[in-house]
């Protein structure tokens, strides 16, 4: 089998703790980076909210997985998209968020999603 | 072409597995190769050999199995999302203490590491249910 490399976007579009979807979106970037691909993940939508700085879900009984998110340049993720259209919609700064992220317009993120050999949408 | 299948929801409560199925029966039929269906999220409850439906509804778990006996389909439930549904095989109920295992025919359990691996082996990866 030929090593070869591929483009892979992760889009997160769920906000953290109703559903598991950010949580487990999380695990498969991780073992996405661990393949060595070149992997670029999106927050769109209501996925921009895992990304708050300050996360304390312990009252409602839930792990607050997003100290996670610090760790992905580590793993070696090349490029963290975030969509501003969702900031702006939601309220949220980008000085509010808990790593350093690229914004882009919808433009720039359709043209994002283009040039990728694989979608994952969580 | 070579299709990669990633399934996120459950079965009876969402369509997107019958949707799932219904695109890869056609797509065998069709002379296509389907590298691998992997089951994520909820879709690990795709798994659940103790599902039983009355007698007069499709039977989602066991189609899976009939398809992956018909066609040699590579069926992968993710284990880590199968641990927290309680999807087991034999051995991983053993090994939590539990009475008994319910994973069906025809699947297995393994990581995310085969998710990754269809995405890059296929020529296309198709999600189904957000």
């Amino acid at each position: 089998m030929p090593p070869q490399k591929k483009k892979f976007l992760f889009v997160n579009r769920k906000a953290p703790y109703g559903t598991i979807h950010a949580h487990e979106a999380l695990e498969a970037i991780l073992t996405g980076a661990a393949f060595e691909q070149r992997i670029s993940i999106l927050f769109l939508d209501d996925g921009v909210f895992p990304l708050l700085k300050e996360q304390n879900s312990g009252d409602i009984g839930l792990k607050d997985f997003s100290p996670t998110y610090n760790a992905l340049s580590l793993y070696g993720v090349e490029n963290i998209y975030v969509d501003e259209e969702s900031l702006i919609e939601r309220g949220i700064a980008s000085d509010e968020l808990s790593i350093k992220v690229e914004l882009k317009t919808t433009k720039e993120v359709c043209l994002i999603m283009e040039q990728q050999d694989v979608i994952f949408n969580f | 072409m070579k299709f990669a299948i990633q399934i996120n929801q459950s079965p009876y409560t969402h369509q997107s597995p019958d949707t799932a199925y219904q695109f890869t029966l056609a797509a065998l039929k069709s002379g296509h190769e389907i590298y691998r269906i992997f089951f994520y999220h909820d879709g690990v409850l795709n798994g659940s050999g103790f599902t039983t439906p009355p007698q007069d509804e499709r039977n989602v778990v066991a189609r899976w199995s009939e398809l992956a006996e018909e066609y040699g389909i590579d069926l992968v439930i993710c284990i880590a999302a199968a641990q927290r549904r309680g999807i087991m095989d034999a051995d991983e109920a053993e090994r939590h203490g539990h009475a008994a295992s319910n994973l069906a025919a025809g699947f297995r359990l393994s990581g995310l590491g085969q998710l990754i691996e269809a995405g890059i082996e296929a020529d296309r990866l198709l999600v189904f249910g957000g």
